[in-house]
């Protein structure tokens, strides 16, 4: 076990700055999960393939001398339809949660292979031109890549809840996940819903992934890595709420990179799981 | 249970253990050492998917844990045999006790939270997965490093030491079988298939819940340790970055959905295919392709095979062989019998039925003597800001039949909720037989004597007509044993008029079938005190009037009854008195005919003129 040592004070507020900001890549990558899992009870494990699948897309385009957002215009189309064919595929075959987990992960190991198979098991590193780009603030360094990441999960983050909150639509999304059939019975057009929500959640993991290129070196193997801390992030947040997973992920982030700096980066993980533990035990009414 | 399936049964050991034997000749073959290891593996991984399915399959408890027990156990071993020099096979029970108590001290926390069912179970277990590795990894334990058992000695148990693994994979496999076809066959078993389709219903009846999800978890996690430890040593270098993985439980999952949850022998039929398909794709050097195909068999699996290999084969089998005669069919009298043969079988059972003297006793001092049965004193309950129930004083007598009346939301359901035990009771003290049962769980008040029916019939989903009533005769404490346990059901569905649909699955009932399965599942227990929540409720004017003549048989025989109606013509010909709830008050109590006419239970129900005239 490692020492405690207590960092200096420019060392610590470093330390919360990054993890804010790796805490925005959990909320982003946690809300298309959060609101798939909260309005259509699918558990999307393959949410973490199709960002992965988006970042070697972003780094495939970009280097060929795309500009990485500017990929972002023929991705998220994409992983719209994809997602929205999943969820056909789901409604087609009326799969329980549970066995939705089980399904995406099938996808998952599916789309892992994929990206073996293209883009070797080596590591790869998106080159941009503001990959390296950092400024300071007073003693603070605030990387380029990152800070967009973080304007990127509030920006979205913060519609995602105005939709949801003062839309007829939101209304009907949310009046579906409640109860489906009385939904339907209103005159909600649940299929079509579903079909949006669905396409939406696909679209938002791509722009995580992209997000995640820009600033993580990528391996297929490292899909699974994301799965522990991002569903804390999700259910720490509460199912279903736009911005229930930034908030949680802002905080995990936060916790882990103090824990890092004062302990040892090994501990790191425990912070994640002890507080998604806790928060299952205590309120698991918040999570259903 | 027919002839031949009873022999099955018999003979379902004898052929685990004999396949054992047989396969444990193999090594005096002289295979190439590369049999032994795909052999170990495949006989590895029906240990873990079948020691999982102990507690996820039967219970529904689906647990992304197994990799921390099985690394529990893998750890424990390793540090044994590298730091203090045990001879290796000291080192399995040990390790099968860590993880078991493990997985002890996680259930009592976990399982008495209500709400961690499912998705949030298997999130959970996954989580502490990752947090036992991390305290593993950073401790000694491990030290970040790895453990290295290059330097230990492999028991000479088998000619070759590849030889000796798979033997010992083999004894495992075989225990592990021996252990999940036996859980599967008991009473055990048949709770823990209970608690999978409706946990509260099983607790009504008789199943401690609790202490056998308890029990589940434990043998699963014991299982599991023991197949850690002798991984441990087949891997000679283990890590914590390869052990404490999500790729352990998910394999399991994956062999256990494969091969079908619901049978102890469908994990390992999963097992041996899917470590085949994995192997065959390894040994040809197409890993990635194995990877796609491992994720495209379990997609078709769930779209295509949702129950699993095993009952896929099971049911097109048992088409096959429709002409044979249905398991209990078989035993049952071919002609219905009459009312009054059924009435008179089953009240002769009740009284006369060996093992059952105290329910005979209660039986015997009943009808007219108008002694205290409940007493019910100052009940209180709350939920949140709502008072559902407030200083209820309720008495029942023996041998009576109490009316519970009262407008929708005046806490008749919630004050039958409490008196079983499905809520508590914020405060108050309910007295049942002189016995305090106040904040008694629910399976100890189903065994004092009380029974209860749920308003919306809630059948286990997935146990036949006969198999629902089945339990709870053997857990309202009539039989223990399952086939005598059957035989007594069927008599309470021949009371009931179900004994025709004994082998259907509930969900192929109508809705006055499924009320009266209600009925006979709660009568099954041979209760002294029956709580009936709107039995009549949804059931056609004729359907009412054959109710009717039930409940009345069922206060013959001399049970008690409480019973929760708005059908006022069942009521008045029913009850020997009524009390009416408003509010969670209680505002009447007496003969039904004198309290309806009492202007404030009028109003309770009709609303004052005044108000009628408002709304219109």
């Amino acid at each position: 076990m490692s020492a405690f040592t207590l960092p200096s004070a420019s060392l610590l507020s470093q330390s919360v700055l990054s993890g804010i900001f790796v805490g925005a890549l959990y909320g982003l990558m946690g809300l298309g999960l959060s609101l798939s899992w909260g309005l259509l009870r699918l558990i999307n494990l393959a949410h973490f393939a199709f960002a992965f699948l988006a970042a070697y897309l972003c780094y495939e385009l970009a280097s060929r001398g795309l500009d990485p957002l500017l990929t972002l215009a023929a991705i998220v189309p994409l992983f719209f339809a994809i997602g929205a064919g999943l969820q056909g595929l789901v409604a087609r075959f009326a799969i329980t949660p549970f066995n939705s987990l089980l399904l995406t992960f099938g996808l998952t190991g599916l789309v892992e292979a994929l990206i073996q198979s293209v883009w070797t098991a080596d590591f790869r590193k998106l080159e941009s031109s503001y990959a390296e780009q950092k400024f300071k603030v007073g003693t603070l360094f605030v990387p380029v890549p990152e800070l967009i990441t973080l304007v990127l999960a509030v920006a979205i983050s913060v519609a995602v809840w105005a939709v949801l909150r003062h839309t007829d639509l939101g209304r009907a999304l949310r009046a579906a996940a409640e109860d489906a059939p009385i939904a339907a019975a209103f005159g909600v057009n649940q299929k079509a819903n579903a079909l949006l929500l669905a396409g939406t959640c696909a679209a938002l993991a791509s722009i995580a992934g992209v997000c995640l290129a820009l600033s993580f070196t990528l391996a297929p193997s490292q899909i699974y890595a994301w799965i522990g801390v991002v569903f804390a992030a999700v259910m720490l947040g509460g199912l279903g709420r736009a911005l229930g997973p930034l908030v949680a992920g802002t905080l995990i982030g936060v916790s882990e990179a103090v824990t890092m700096a004062v302990t040892a980066p090994s501990w790191a993980p425990m912070v994640s799981f002890t507080l998604l533990i806790v928060v299952l035990v205590l309120r698991p009414g918040r999570a259903a | 249970m027919s002839g031949p399936l009873r022999a099955l049964v018999k003979r379902t050991p004898i052929a685990i253990v004999g396949a054992g034997v047989l396969l444990a000749g193999l090594p005096l073959l002289g295979l190439p050492a590369f049999y032994d290891s795909l052999l170990y593996l495949m006989l590895h991984w029906i240990v873990l998917a079948t020691s999982w399915n102990i507690l996820s399959g039967y219970t529904g408890y689906f647990s992304f844990g197994h990799g921390a027990f099985f690394g529990a156990g893998l750890y424990t071993t390793s540090t044994l045999l590298a730091r203090h020099d045990w001879p290796f096979l000291w080192t399995l029970p040990v390790a099968a006790l860590v993880a078991a108590v493990l997985g002890v001290a996680l259930g009592a926390i976990v399982f008495r939270v209500k709400g961690v069912r499912g998705e949030l179970f298997a999130l959970l277990t996954l989580a502490v997965t990752f947090v036992i590795g991390t305290i593993v990894g950073n401790t000694p334990l491990d030290g970040g490093q790895g453990v290295s058992l290059s330097a230990v000695p492999v028991p000479k148990i088998g000619p070759t030491a590849s030889s000796t693994f798979y033997l010992l994979a083999l004894a495992a496999a075989t225990t592990t079988l021996l252990i999940a076809w036996g859980i599967a066959a008991s009473r055990f078993g048949a709770g823990l298939f209970a608690i999978h389709d409706d946990e509260d219903a099983a607790e009504v009846i008789g199943v401690p819940t609790y202490r056998y999800k308890l029990m589940a978890l434990a043998i699963s996690c014991a299982l599991a340790g023991v197949a850690g430890g002798i991984h441990a040593l087949f891997l000679s270098y283990v890590t914590v970055g390869e052990v404490f993985t999500i790729a352990v439980p998910l394999t399991v999952v994956l062999m256990s959905v494969l091969g079908g949850t619901r049978h102890w022998a469908g994990p390992a039929v999963g097992a041996v295919a899917i470590t085949g398909l994995l192997y065959s794709f390894t040994a040809a050097d197409h890993a990635i392709a194995g990877k796609a195909a491992t994720g495209a068999i379990l997609i078709a699996a769930i779209l295509f095979m949702p129950d699993g290999i095993l009952p896929r084969l099971q049911r097109m089998f048992d088409r096959r062989g429709a002409s044979v005669p249905a398991v209990v069919g078989a035993t049952a009298p071919v002609s219905a019998p009459s009312a009054a043969q059924a009435l008179a079988m089953a009240a002769a059972s009740a009284v006369a039925a060996p093992g059952s003297v105290s329910a005979g006793d209660r039986r015997g001092a009943t009808v007219g003597t108008g002694a205290v049965l409940l007493q019910v004193r100052g009940l209180d309950k709350r939920f949140k800001g709502v008072h559902a129930l407030s200083a209820v004083d309720v008495d029942v007598r023996r041998g009576e039949i109490l009316g519970l009346l009262g407008p929708n939301g005046s806490g008749k359901s919630t004050f039958i909720n409490v008196i079983s035990g499905h809520y508590a009771a914020t405060a108050g003290e309910v007295r049942f037989e002189g016995q305090d049962l106040t904040g008694t769980p629910a399976h100890r008040i189903a065994a004092a004597g009380i029974a209860r029916t749920y308003q919306i019939p809630r059948p286990f989903a997935h146990l036949s007509v006969v198999d629902n009533v089945a339990l709870a005769a053997m857990f309202g404490g009539v039989v223990a044993d399952p086939a005598a346990a059957r035989r007594e059901a069927m008599t309470w569905l021949e009371f009931t008029g179900l004994a025709g649909r004994a082998d259907a699955r509930p969900d192929a009932l109508n809705l006055h079938q499924r009320k009266f399965l209600e009925l006979a599942r709660a009568l099954a227990s041979r209760p002294s005190l029956v709580l009936l929540d709107e039995v009549l409720s949804g059931l056609t004017p004729s359907e009412i009037d054959a109710a009717v003549a039930l409940i009345r048989r069922i206060r013959d025989q001399g049970a008690t009854i409480v019973f929760v109606e708005h059908v006022m013509r069942a009521v008045m010909a029913l009850t020997d008195r009524i009390v009416v709830f408003d509010h969670g008050l209680l505002l009447a109590e007496g003969a039904a005919s004198e309290v309806m006419k009492r202007p404030d239970v009028m109003t309770a129900y009709l609303g004052t003129a005044a108000v009628a005239v408002a709304r219109q």
